[in-house]
């Protein structure tokens, strides 16, 4: 059986589709082709190239440092508070809610304001910091701190929505039939989440690697210390290499088309794994 | 029901794993070396620390290892004030470095005595690059507000180099016409003729040459010959007014970080070897100008020679130039809000 | 305190535990140096900084620009949205996938790449009789790239829970196709539209990285909030840039206020209720005898 929808005039369909490619292509297209225009036009050797510079190496390395410690705790993190706000009933459950929300719409601008005010020089933790020699902002701990509150909410919500949708009765079940925590938690919770989580993840990810504005202010653009992707790219384009930043831009696009593609994938687990639930 | 519990604690494991990094002490091996400067001076000090490496090896046997950062000046000094463990700065002016006595004592209040032509080895001045064949015919300040003329100068609230331009155009004006009311008026009338305003020097001249956009950019001299080397020849050109500023970026040793990490020696032998023969002339290849006149003598034709004016001869130091130019309401706040009423 | 029903799931105190420290340590306590430094400020040097005419003119930018943003980029991503979700055509799956690039590209690249292809020398910015970059518009376009996947994916799964049946009733039952989109779909859409609208402007207003690169930063002109607290910083006024945060997180509070408020009370049956009761000049609703 066919829906009714479907059964359009092909003019009013293809209007719609080039409407569509028009917005998609004038929105999405146009700026990420520049990218590669830009990027290869001095061919793939240039390309490589660009990678053999330690500096940049080292900001590779720095960014992929940042994101796994942020991925890794923020999983802890969205799992726990997913945990407690959708297995539980208390008071203040949605202020609680709200504020593992606030991060996404803080300025990143903000968020290297807030750091720098809590652990720079203005602070009251700043002279008991400096005694046991922690240097928090203008090093590396300051932006994995940094990149951990811009990907904050990620994982936890993208938890939170799955197992509000599939309820508490498995568990309940289970605790009934005489399983502790982490049993139920293993056994039970995570088989059903797993996909939710990679798919947190992998969102977690794609935002932790493209950290600009929160980072560029707390990382004090030390060259092969705390120089993360985002910020190399942004002093070889300003140093008239405009062609070696795009081709930085390229690696990091094409990483993050592959985590795309691995959150759709999950996706279409987790479809499959609440329709299953209802049938 | 052991695998779970294993499970839980390999997961706390990890976390302990991760702690330790999480937290890296400032400690290193190696003796390192943090040069806090500005934005035009990346690849002179990529250069000059290769060549004090390699000389403070020879002399000590100590290896070091230089690291640097760059940025727009002010937000430099800031960093360094929020806590950035720089144990030189090399800013593009002395308020900045000041600014490092006032707000925090991280320095020493007389530190511009401490190193010969108070504390700056190399010294630059404001000139204009123009586009090929200066269709504009742009030669003098006055120049730069004649109808038509788009001038791209940077925001002199984020950047160093704007507020020498500024001073620069200020200082032609009061020479010229010798009131402060029409130089206010000339100066007035150069932002009105600027399309933008961009956060630093650099981004100012990126946007000229590969934006196209103006006619002409008021730079460092370092900078625009910076930029003539980065494009085709003889697509742009340098026109050095008759009467320009003298720029003085300074150098510094940041008392408070040397003596806690115990660096003051290779430090001051740092900026030191800025004064020596070697320095300067590196100086001198990178487009500054060097201020030992003997080997200032080599890059006599590099150089274009012109009235180069001192800011304390007019202005009276930074700390009365900001109050009176650059501070909120002040001045240049007076200007903008004026052009834009 | 908190346990009101009782659960027979353990680990409430634990995860509670964990997720109010962590919260602490990552969001709040950060947030509370904000506010201690705030409290130093007195109250007549916060009456100078908010009467001060470039601030005020910076708010008006940032609020216009990021308020238009959020409109365009939820009108065009609604419109993406239902295209995703209710048609199949060729190069579906390639636009699903990189509708979320945006929120993975750094913001500078963004603002890079847009000022390349804007600029009045750029593939874009020379065929548009118009200028893009280096004003308000070019604001509005950056803005634009880096909130539409919010918009979209918000819309996403509310689509898709509309099933076909429901249009195919409005059909039979004799609905023109307006009428069902203002009667039937409309409603259904609206309350995650608005929360979409809200996320964006949210975002967009504290946009920084894409938009320094396309505005020509220019008091008064196009000089946008995020822009004057890093100016305010980078000379040494602490004090400053924390009023502007101060006033920007205010900002962002009330629109999650908002949100909060559209997801308790914009209720689809109300909105039916509310577009029945609202008498259009331009059909006729059939009474149903």
């Amino acid at each position: 059986m066919t829906p009714i929808i479907h059964k359009q005039t092909t003019l009013k369909r293809s209007l719609l589709l080039t409407l569509t490619w028009l917005v998609f292509g004038v929105i999405f297209l146009a700026p990420l082709s520049i990218i590669l225009i830009e990027g290869l036009s001095k061919g793939l050797g240039f390309f490589w190239h660009t990678f053999a510079n330690p500096v940049a190496l080292s900001a590779l390395k720095l960014t992929l440092f940042a994101t796994i410690v942020s991925v890794i705790l923020n999983v802890i993190f969205g799992v726990m508070a997913a945990w407690c706000i959708t297995k539980y009933e208390f008071v203040g459950k949605s202020l609680l809610t709200t504020l593992i929300d606030l991060p996404f719409s803080i300025s990143p601008i903000i968020v290297g304001l807030i750091y720098t005010l809590l652990y720079g020089s203005q602070s009251i933790l700043y002279p008991f910091l400096m005694e046991y020699n922690l240097q928090v902002i203008y090093a590396v701990p300051g932006i994995v701190l940094a990149t951990i509150f811009v990907t904050f909410p990620f994982v936890a919500r993208s938890l939170i929505s799955l197992m509000q949708e599939q309820g508490n009765t498995e568990e309940e079940a289970a605790r009934l039939l005489g399983a502790n925590g982490w049993q139920i938690f293993w056994l039970v919770t995570f088989p059903n989440i797993r996909w939710a989580l990679l798919h947190g993840v992998t969102m977690c990810t794609a935002r932790a690697m493209g950290e600009f504005g929160a980072v560029s202010i707390i990382s004090g653009h030390i060259e092969g210390l705390t120089n993360t992707l985002p910020l190399q790219i942004e002093i070889l384009y300003n140093e008239y290499n405009a062609t070696a930043a795009f081709s930085i831009s390229i690696i990091l696009l094409i990483m993050a088309m592959i985590i795309l593609f691995v959150r759709q994938w999950c996706e279409r687990k987790i479809t499959h794994v609440t329709s299953d639930a209802e049938q | 029901m052991l695998l779970y519990k294993t499970s839980a604690w390999k997961i706390f494991a990890a976390f302990l794993m991760v702690a330790p990094l999480f937290f890296q002490t400032t400690h290193a091996k190696t003796v390192t070396l943090l040069n806090v400067s500005y934005d035009p001076t990346r690849a002179f000090y990529h250069a000059y620390n290769q060549a004090f490496e390699k000389y403070w090896k020879a002399k000590t046997g100590d290896d070091v290892v230089v690291y640097e950062s760059h940025g727009p000046s002010g937000k430099q000094a800031r960093s360094v004030i929020d806590g950035m463990q720089g144990d030189v700065v090399t800013l593009a002016l002395s308020g900045d470095i000041d600014a490092l006595n006032k707000y925090k004592q991280l320095i020493d209040p007389n530190w511009q005595s401490r190193l010969p032509y108070h504390s700056c080895p190399y010294y630059s001045t404001i000139v204009f690059l123009v586009r090929k064949g200066n269709p504009k015919n742009i030669h003098d300040w006055d120049d730069l507000i004649k109808p038509g003329v788009q001038v791209m100068t940077p925001n002199p609230k984020t950047s160093g180099v704007a507020r020498w331009n500024f001073l620069a155009a200020w200082a032609y004006a009061l020479e010229k016409y010798g009131s402060e009311d029409r130089a206010y008026d000339f100066v007035k009338q150069i932002y009105q003729h600027a399309p933008i305003l961009d956060t630093g020097a650099r981004s100012s001249s990126l946007s000229f040459i590969q934006r196209g956009l103006g006619d002409v950019l008021i730079s460092w001299e370092n900078e625009a010959y910076m930029a003539l080397n980065e494009s085709k020849p003889g697509e742009y050109e340098l026109i050095t007014p008759s009467v320009s500023i003298l720029a003085e970026p300074p150098v510094a040793v940041v008392d408070s970080v040397v003596d806690k990490k115990g660096t003051r020696a290779v430090a001051e032998g740092y900026l030191n070897y800025l004064y020596s023969d070697v320095g300067q002339t590196l100086a001198g290849e990178y487009y500054y100008r060097p201020s030992n006149p003997k080997i200032a003598e080599k890059f006599k034709d590099k150089f274009h020679s012109l009235k180069l004016i001192p800011i304390d001869k007019v202005f009276k130091g930074w700390k009365q130039i900001n109050n009176k130019f650059f501070k909120d309401n002040k001045i240049f706040d007076k200007i903008m809000s004026e052009i834009n009423r | 305190m908190f346990s009101s029903k009782y659960s027979v799931i353990p680990g409430f105190w634990l995860s509670l535990g964990y997720t109010l420290s962590w919260l602490s340590l990552i969001v709040l306590l950060p947030l509370a140096a904000l506010l201690l430094y705030a409290s130093h400020i007195h109250f007549d040097q916060l009456i100078t900084i908010l009467s001060n005419r470039q601030l005020q003119s910076a708010l008006k930018l940032s609020l216009y620009t990021s308020f238009y943003a959020s409109l365009l980029a939820s009108i065009f991503g609604a419109f993406l949205a239902w295209m995703l979700t209710r048609y199949s055509f060729t190069g579906k799956k390639i636009i699903d996938s990189m509708i979320d690039l945006p929120l993975a590209l750094p913001t500078a690249i963004a603002g890079i790449a847009l000022t390349t292809l804007y600029a009045p020398n750029g593939l874009l910015g020379s065929l548009l009789p118009f200028k893009v970059a280096y004003t308000p518009l070019g604001i509005i376009v950056a803005m634009v790239f880096v909130t539409i996947p919010f918009t979209i994916r918000t819309l996403e799964p509310i689509i898709k829970d509309i099933p076909y049946s429901v249009e195919e009733a409005a059909k039979t039952l004799g609905a023109t196709p307006l009428q069902t989109f203002l009667y039937v779909i409309f409603p259904m859409l609206f309350p995650a539209w608005l929360t979409g609208f809200s996320l964006a402007m949210a975002r967009s207003l504290g946009e920084y990285g894409s938009v320094v690169f396309i505005a020509a930063n220019i008091p008064y002109k196009t000089e946008i909030l995020p822009i004057l607290i890093v100016s305010k910083l980078d000379q040494f006024d602490y004090t400053g840039a924390t009023v502007i945060s101060l006033l920007m997180l205010l900002i962002s509070f009330g629109l999650l206020f908002f949100i909060t408020i559209i997801q308790r009370w914009i209720k689809p049956h109300r909105l039916i209720w509310f577009m029945t009761h609202l008498s259009l000049p331009f059909f006729s609703k059939k009474k149903s005898s």
